[in-house]
């Protein structure tokens, strides 16, 4: 995949969709699969790098009405099975080939709150696409419906025409539920319990409300203002939005469940903990999180300088470590930021990099250089304490283990140094545990994870959880998922 | 939105200001500290320490030095105005018992930090020895405060200009080799202060607290800004502190990390100054 201008990918696409009109037949199965996929439409390598806007820039309606032709409306619809949330998915897709976009929406919100987020953020290579029937033909999931970007279609189509309908509120019950953390699964949670008639407070450390979607995933692949509207919403539903409020600390989960009133709470804190590498150097100046580094530049505004009191190194050669999501995230950061090179250090191979596709595409069409079955054994410093260097040690694929995976192994004298001043670890994240440490009745885990069944309960009575300290670090829609569950299993028991 | 409810000069550039936070002060201990920003969206976040509080008015009280851009800023509001972020209390509460005999060692602004911690130590039955040092008498404050909590104040400068002409290890270290040895050590100041309090009381094995200053962001363990070196492990200052054993503490890694952003807060001290000069000479002796 090279870029192709969107201009270019409009034009293939009005012609295609003109000539599909023009057949009188209809669509046979192996039509539908010979129809190109339509590629996302994206601002040019050498013009993004350069500022923070968007770097996807959404179907245009051709596209989206010849990528919705691919869909063969399979009986079985694989594709649902592959969504965490079980969206009907050959359906809205019916629904935007018939030009039906509220329709889609309305289909898509029944079992998914936050569409233009999933939509923009869901790794769907390895859910929904994955296991789709078109895919599956051409023997390429990378060829499956474009189904992500469908749904970001119908849900940007709707925030654009101004339909957003707000969800219908029920009278109020009188009960009070607490939200603490206003990330994806506090929100979802937010907005089922509060259409139940339930009052609703959301409480959040940050001076801003949106959990790693404003402070983690970066503007040019979420802008904020999406996020922004959902909370909106919220608000307007009634929900009690508190933010500066660190629960464990300005108040426990115990004063709010017995001197505050709440009749439920809903923990959706996150995994909020960075791992680090534990190897030397890694307190010199220049070496950060990725979420230090992330949240500076997101939510502290450090890109804008000048006009953000909180400051940001200013690197020319940035080692990143890591292949997930947040590595790709920071690294790009980097480059906006203003780095020279951008040095991506993983220690398998690009087939095992957690992070999305696309993402990842777009890193190396921006100039991110891959290092890839390598691995950084050392940072070396100057006499004040700066950052000068990464020593780098190479690996190979080994024989096969059990498993069948071919584990990389290191290749002994292989060392080598890269000039660096900056290094960005994003190796993953752990739980945070403030509110275990001021709950000792709140089981967890060996890794720190709070201990929860299906519906969310967790080991203390009227306590729920989910998202990412429960599942530790997941997905936006996985964090979705367990919200709704929650919310459900909240509902019933206020109802009683 | 927190309003501020009093500020008062203490010395050229340590001020005192009472903000309403009547969550916090119902919930704060002795050692903790919030987080505070003066702009919404283009703010930074600074830690500073719950010197005081006052669960009747439902207000916290802050003191701190005028050092660079966010702290200017904070200096300049008067009662009635608001500080757009404030969060807490933050950080472990310092574990108090009675010890017996604890000498407070306060360097500068570090007295005010101090000052919840002595307050805490004296209602538990400590016979405290406190010792405030600061570069000259200009510089010393809440006196008043600290003779009213002592059971022996020792007042140091480096100048002579009040009390002892010596740095605070003088004293500290007359007191350790004294039949008075004390049971446990509180030093608060700045972080050299620290380290050679540290290096003072180790041979007696005076066990010895201190809180660490570092560099703060979200000040909830999520992005490792905060990290030291402490026996050998990463520590987070504002999950797992801001106190620790100062005879376990990597002081000169953390000095060093301190450094990080010298650059770019001389920038913004810079442009702070272009923006504010007219009003900062007006302002500068209220
Ligand atoms: C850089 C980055 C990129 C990512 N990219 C993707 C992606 O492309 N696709 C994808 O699906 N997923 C991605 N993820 C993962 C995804 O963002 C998370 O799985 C998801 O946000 C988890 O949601 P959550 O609701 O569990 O918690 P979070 O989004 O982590 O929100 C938790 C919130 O709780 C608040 N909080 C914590 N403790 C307290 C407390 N004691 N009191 C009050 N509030 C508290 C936090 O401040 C935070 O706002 C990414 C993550 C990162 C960091
Ligand atoms: C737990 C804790 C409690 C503190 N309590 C007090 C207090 O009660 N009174 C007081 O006067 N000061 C206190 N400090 C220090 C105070 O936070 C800094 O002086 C303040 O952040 C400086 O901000 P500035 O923008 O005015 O200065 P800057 O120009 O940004 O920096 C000046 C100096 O402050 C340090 N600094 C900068 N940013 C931060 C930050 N985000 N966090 C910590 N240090 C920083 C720098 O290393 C530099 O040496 C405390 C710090 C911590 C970590
Ligand atoms: S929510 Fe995610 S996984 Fe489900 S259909 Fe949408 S993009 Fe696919
Ligand atoms: S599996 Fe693919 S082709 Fe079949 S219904 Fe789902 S999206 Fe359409
Ligand atoms: S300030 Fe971010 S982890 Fe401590």
């Amino acid at each position: 995949m090279s870029y192709q201008s969107p201009v270019l990918l409009a034009e293939e696409a009005r012609t295609l969709r003109a000539q599909l009109a023009q057949r009188s037949d209809e669509l046979k199965r192996k039509d539908r699969v010979a129809l190109p996929m339509q590629e996302m439409p994206a601002q040019p390598p050498e013009v993004r790098r350069g500022n923070t806007s968007e770097v996807a820039l959404g179907y245009c309606e051709d596209q989206a009405r010849v990528e919705a032709e691919r869909c063969l409306a399979c009986k079985k619809k694989p594709c649902v099975d592959g969504c965490p949330v079980g969206i009907d998915i050959p359906a809205f897709i019916t629904a935007i080939s018939q030009g039906e976009y509220q329709l889609a929406v309305g289909i898509i919100k029944q079992t998914s709150l936050l569409p233009a987020i999933c939509g923009r953020v869901c790794p769907q290579e390895t859910q929904c696409q994955a296991t789709c029937t078109v895919g599956t033909i051409l023997k390429d999931p990378e060829q499956s419906v474009a189904i992500g970007r469908l749904e970001r279609f119908v849900a940007d189509w709707e925030r654009e025409n101004g339909e957003v309908a707000l969800p219908a509120v029920k009278p109020d019950t009188g009960r009070k539920v607490a939200v603490i953390g206003s990330g994806p699964a506090g929100l979802v949670v937010a907005a089922d319990v509060r259409r139940e008639g339930h009052a609703v407070t959301v409480f959040e450390a940050f001076h801003k409300f949106g959990g790693v979607m404003l402070y983690g995933i970066p503007e040019f692949r979420l802008p904020k203002a999406i996020v922004a509207r959902e909370i909106d919403t919220l608000r307007q539903m009634g929900v009690q939005l508190v933010p500066n409020f660190v629960v464990g600390r300005t108040r426990t989960l115990h004063q709010l469940l017995n001197e505050d009133g709440y009749d439920a709470i809903f923990v959706g804190t996150g995994a909020g903990l960075p791992k680090f590498m534990h190897i030397e150097g890694e307190d010199l100046i220049g070496v950060f999180s990725a979420n230090e580094y992330l949240t500076r530049a997101n939510l502290m505004r450090a890109y804008e300088k000048g006009k953000a009191a909180t400051p940001i190194v200013s690197s020319r050669r940035v080692a990143v470590l890591g292949g997930g999501n947040v590595a790709m995230d920071a690294a790009r950061t980097a480059l906006r930021l203003g780095a020279e090179e951008v040095h991506l250090v993983y220690r398998r191979t690009e087939k095992e990099m957690p992070a999305r596709v696309e993402e990842v595409a777009h890193a190396r069409e921006e100039g991110v250089n891959f290092h890839l079955l390598q691995n950084v054994t050392r940072i070396l410093g100057d006499e004040t304490g700066r950052t000068t260097s990464v020593e780098c040690l190479r690996y190979e694929l080994g024989e096969p283990d059990a498993s069948g995976r071919r584990r990389p192994v290191p290749i002994e004298g292989s060392e080598f140094n890269m000039p660096v001043d900056t290094v960005i670890v994003a190796i993953g994240n752990t739980s945070n545990p403030l509110i275990k440490q001021t709950t000792p009745e709140l089981e967890t885990t060996r890794w720190g994870t709070l201990v929860a069944d299906e519906n969310g309960l967790t080991t203390m009575p009227r306590v729920f959880a989910g998202g990412d300290i429960v599942l530790g670090a997941a997905t936006v829609i996985l964090a979705m998922g367990q919200g709704r569950k929650a919310a459900a299993a909240i509902n019933q028991l206020l109802a009683q | 939105m927190n309003r501020v409810l009093a500020r008062e000069q203490l010395s050229n550039d340590v001020f005192l200001m009472r903000v309403e936070a009547p969550l916090i002060a119902q919930a704060r201990q002795p050692g903790q500290f919030i987080l505070l920003s003066i702009d919404q969206d283009y703010g930074e976040r600074i830690p500073l320490t719950i010197a005081d509080a006052d669960t009747e008015e439902g207000s916290i009280t802050l003191i701190f030095q005028r050092v660079g851009a966010t702290t200017r800023q904070l200096a300049q509001l008067a009662p009635g105005d608001s500080i757009a972020a404030l969060v807490g209390p933050l950080g472990l509460p310092t574990h108090i018992e009675n010890f017996g005999h604890v000498v407070c060692v306060g360097g500068g602004i570090g007295v005010a930090p101090l000052h919840p911690i002595i307050q805490g130590l004296k209602a538990a039955g400590n016979r405290l020895t406190i010792i405030v040092g600061a570069r000259n008498r200009d510089l010393i404050i809440l006196e008043d405060r600290m003779r009213a909590l002592a059971d022996n104040l020792i007042i140091c400068t480096d100048d002579g200009s009040a009390g002892r002409k010596a740095l605070v290890t003088e004293p500290l270290r007359e007191l350790c080799e004294s039949p008075d040895r004390p049971d446990l050590a509180v030093a608060i100041g700045p972080p050299i202060m620290m380290k050679f309090c540290s290096e003072t009381t180790r041979p007696f094995a005076v066990k010895t607290l201190v809180s660490l200053n570092t560099i703060m962001v979200d000040g909830t363990g999520m992005c490792g800004g905060c990290r030291v070196t402490v026996g050998g492990q990463t520590k987070f200052v504002c999950v797992d502190g801001p106190e620790f054993d100062g005879h376990l503490v990597d002081f000169d890694g953390m000095m060093k990390r301190l450094q990080a952003y010298r650059p770019q807060e001389k920038d913004a001290l810079d442009r702070w100054h272009q923006d504010h000069t007219c009003r900062l000479t007006s302002q500068e002796n209220t």
